[in-house]
């Protein structure tokens, strides 16, 4: 009788399917994202429309050309061979195409440009194509995301996947779903990007972060965007 | 120059109520906080903050340490003709802005 249900609960357990942060935040929190007026993340998409509209506008037009691009980010870049952010795509047009400065990643213009773009793309279900050539990527991401690692001897997959739904501290533990970044965290009272948040997760389990541009970083990023297929893109979200 | 996202709506019927919402980029330091070499990092926040409609005051604001970073302010106000809403406030530093909102009532 156990035996057979097993297979009954394995089903119950994937047929949950990816869940937003947002459903973990609490009814202020999600009012702050509902409400454009409201969102302090559109302070910054406001200035990343300036910025659009004295660079980018110059080649790909009005920004609404954009809809639907972030919700195929992080995506595998064939010429490169590894999967690029997009930021790190907005620092490769900026660097190889308009000839100017690569902008950092937590700087106001990257992260004001970023969230414009995706900004274009909400409602949009993220879907990142993770086979052929971006396969051994998702597969590393997957590797560090089950990895056990810092003081604490704990991996993303020990909170994020097994505990997700519970409850730490007063806090719903998410699944740590990146569909809403660029994002504004009342916590940094600031806006940043998935590698401020990651940076925070792993000095949180005291654990030596991965440094920004690393190929381990983009993966893991790769894999958690991967992991969010089919979650409606929430950029610019709110989070505690 | 401060960021400001600024929500009043355009045109308005004569004696309705209109909501009005502003969103101002300031970091809002308490005065509280040290840094990482444990100095204090000194207070800098909105202190004085001011609407007014065709010269009269709608709204005047006292501000002090424990508002967040990136303050909104939403008061509701009645327009009995058109005119401009001017916000205006001022920081520690010294630092004024104002903004302008053109409400016509129709």
């Amino acid at each position: 009788m156990t035996f057979r249900l097993w297979p009954a609960l394995l089903l119950v357990l994937c047929a949950a399917g990816p869940h937003s942060g947002y459903e973990d935040a609490s009814p202020a929190v999600r009012a702050m994202q509902d409400d454009d007026s409201q969102n302090p993340a559109m302070l910054w998409v406001q200035q990343g429309q300036g910025l659009w509209d004295q660079g980018c506008a110059s080649c790909h037009g009005a920004v609404g050309s954009m809809r639907g691009v972030s919700a195929r980010y992080p995506a595998y870049d064939a010429h490169l061979g590894r999967p690029i952010t997009l930021a790190g795509r907005v620092n490769q047009c900026r660097t190889e195409r308009a000839g100017q400065a690569a902008w950092p990643t937590e700087g106001d213009e990257m992260l004001g440009v970023s969230a414009l773009v995706g900004l274009q793309s909400r409602g949009v279900p993220v879907a990142i194509e993770g086979d052929g050539a971006a396969r051994p990527f998702i597969e590393q991401g997957r590797a560090l995301f089950t990895l056990r690692q810092g003081q604490l001897n704990l991996s993303c997959a020990n909170c994020h996947d097994t505990l997700a739904g519970q409850r730490l501290g007063g806090a719903r533990i998410p699944q740590g779903q990146p569909n809403g970044y660029p994002l504004y965290r009342l916590e940094w009272q600031s806006m940043g990007s998935l590698d401020r948040r990651l940076r925070n997760c792993l000095t949180g389990v005291r654990a030596e972060p991965l440094p920004p541009a690393s190929p381990e970083m983009a993966a893991l990023q790769f894999y958690l965007g991967y992991r969010s297929n089919g979650l409606v893109v929430e950029t610019p979200a709110v989070r505690p | 120059m401060m960021r400001v996202l600024l929500n009043v709506p355009k045109t308005v019927k004569r004696g309705e109520p209109i909501e009005v919402k502003i969103l101002i980029s300031h970091p809002m330091e308490s005065g509280q906080r040290r840094d990482e070499m444990g100095a204090v990092v000194p207070r800098m926040v909105i202190n004085d903050f001011r609407c007014t409609y065709n010269g009269v005051d709608v709204v005047r604001l006292a501000l002090f340490p424990a508002i967040a970073a990136n303050p909104f302010l939403a008061f509701s106000a009645r327009a009995d003709a058109s005119g401009d809403l001017v916000f205006s406030w001022q920081d520690d530093s010294g630092a004024s802005q104002t903004e302008t909102a053109r409400v016509e009532v129709v």
